[in-house]
């Protein structure tokens, strides 16, 4: 260090105005800033009060299409047998519906799905699909293991996802 | 006698719980305006748009463990944050929130030390508040601590003689030391429309002043006393719980006082122009003159905090030429240009 002093150092410009070098009408110009800033609307997004709307390419839990109070679900196993992190169980029965089959337990372990979508691409019936619900929360490992209880899901609620994918498969 | 001690009693609690109430929601205000320039929202979690997030920041203060460095020097360091925050508060002794109000066919004056040396009073506690800092700091065995008390002190010293020497403007023209005498000199009207506040008859003074006060609280952009990125938290690194909450409630008492201080000896006190025109009651006067002043503190303190988030803080070396080589002079020619006019009106 040869130079101690910091006063070469300081870089000044020279051709500021008389009003610039007494600092008033650029705080006043600094100050119409910050204070039209605080009147506009603001970037924050109100997350829990306002939900974030989804698109409906948007994949979060994967549900049981439940159309007229009963589910789509014919318990063929396609699902079970596609899921990559071994996550779905299917147990089938007998029913004197059409469809002649019908799951009598369908569970699906929350911990170790991943939410890849493989259930609902493989299903012949569309009878599984992701739905817009994306917190999974649980206190006890067994209550991750949702059942038909938690996992049917009406096809008005649905009908933005089901429409996407008449359109996209 | 005993009634002139309660009232004076009962005027201390009220001034004293508004002052405290008013200087917990500052930080508020600062927090939410500061959130709003900067795009975001600011606390809004706690009651109706937030608004008991102060009383949830005093809680969490007062629970949090209070530690002292070991090789502190303890009954400074505990010392430090009283010595704050008693100056911040006793310097709103002597200024007038009001004329006087009648109740219960007592005439009571709206200000709670009534002494003819007002304006002495206020320099005098602010300069002792830089106790508080430079204790604090040198308490704290710390280098950050020390360099931050340090930089106070200097800074202190520097703007104080320009505060000084802004006031001595006013003085000379209202002819006193009593800060009621500053306001009813306030009252009257320049050529007859514009009040003769005193920002209006020396703008120049008031300049000086408000900066020096802004550098006398410790605000941004003068607030090197703790410029965090260089010192980490300045004098108040080694400080937690409830005292660092004392230096913080301090902070905020300072700006509050030092508002009340500019709106006295500048704009007008707890006159509202043009009231005298209509006729108005005089208890309803009297109410409007607290509400003024109320308001004419509460604007501001909101200048204040917007200027916070205005102005990048200065260079220590540019703090110090501004004080001495810009301040000081300008004091200086606001003396002389008063007096010379006083000497021309005579």
């Amino acid at each position: 260090m040869k130079d101690n002093g910091s006063a070469k150092r300081v870089i000044r410009k020279d051709d500021l105005t008389f009003l610039q070098k007494t600092y008033i009408t650029e705080i006043a110009k600094g100050l119409r800033l910050t204070v039209s800033k605080i009147f506009k609307p603001k970037f924050t997004h109100n997350y829990p009060d306002e939900p974030w709307p989804f698109q409906p390419s948007f994949r979060g839990r994967p549900v049981l299409v439940e159309e007229d109070g009963i589910e789509r679900c014919v318990a063929c196993g396609l699902c079970s047998r596609v899921c990559p992190s071994l996550a779905i169980e299917v147990q089938a029965s007998e029913t004197e519906l059409e469809k002649e089959r019908y799951p009598i337990r369908f569970e699906i372990n929350m911990i170790r799905c991943i939410f890849c979508g493989f259930c609902e691409e493989v299903c012949p019936e569309e009878a599984i699909v992701m739905s817009d619900e994306y917190l999974v929360a649980f206190y006890q490992p067994k209550d991750a293991i949702y059942g038909k209880d938690k996992l049917l899901m009406s096809t008005e609620r649905l009908a933005k996802r089901l429409a996407f994918l008449k359109e996209n498969r | 006698m005993i009634e002139t001690l309660l009232i004076a009693f009962i005027k201390i609690v009220i001034v004293l719980l508004v002052l405290l109430t008013a200087v917990a929601y500052s930080v508020y205000a600062e927090r939410r305006i500061s959130a709003f320039i900067q795009d975001r929202l600011g606390p809004n979690r706690v009651g109706p748009f937030g608004l008991l997030q102060p009383i949830a920041d005093v809680v969490k203060l007062v629970f949090k463990e209070a530690i002292v460095p070991r090789n502190a020097n303890k009954p400074l360091h505990d010392l430090a944050p009283v010595i704050s925050l008693t100056v911040a508060l006793a310097t709103f002794a002597v200024i007038p929130f009001g004329n006087t109000i009648t109740l219960f066919g007592e005439e009571v004056k709206l200000i709670i030390a009534d002494v003819n040396i007002g304006v002495l009073y206020i320099l005098a506690f602010s300069s002792i508040s830089v106790y508080g800092i430079a204790l604090a700091g040198w308490s704290s065995n710390n280098k950050y601590s020390l360099m931050g008390s340090l930089r106070s002190s200097a800074q202190m010293v520097s703007y104080e003689l320009s505060l000084g020497l802004a006031v001595v403007g006013v003085i000379m023209v209202t002819g006193s030391l009593r800060l009621d005498q500053v306001v009813m000199n306030q009252t009257n009207y320049l050529f007859g429309v514009l009040p003769a506040w005193n920002c209006f008859v020396q703008p120049i003074g008031f300049i000086t002043f408000v900066v020096a006060a802004f550098a006398e609280t410790n605000r941004q952009p003068f607030d090197l006393p703790e410029a965090e990125p260089e010192l980490v938290g300045g004098f108040h690194t080694e400080y937690t719980g409830l005292k660092f909450g004392l230096f913080f409630l301090a902070e905020y008492a300072h700006m509050i006082v030092a508002s009340a201080i500019i709106t006295t000896l500048y704009l007008g006190g707890w006159h509202l122009p043009y009231i005298d025109m209509i006729d108005v009651s005089p208890m309803l006067m009297s109410i409007i003159g607290i509400l003024t002043f109320v308001i004419k503190v509460t604007l501001v303190l909101l200048f204040m905090i917007v200027i916070r988030w205005t102005i990048p803080r200065f260079r220590y070396d540019q703090l110090m030429g501004l004080g001495w080589k810009v301040m000081f002079p300008m004091a200086l020619l606001n003396i002389f240009i008063t007096g010379l006019i006083l000497l021309l009106l005579q």
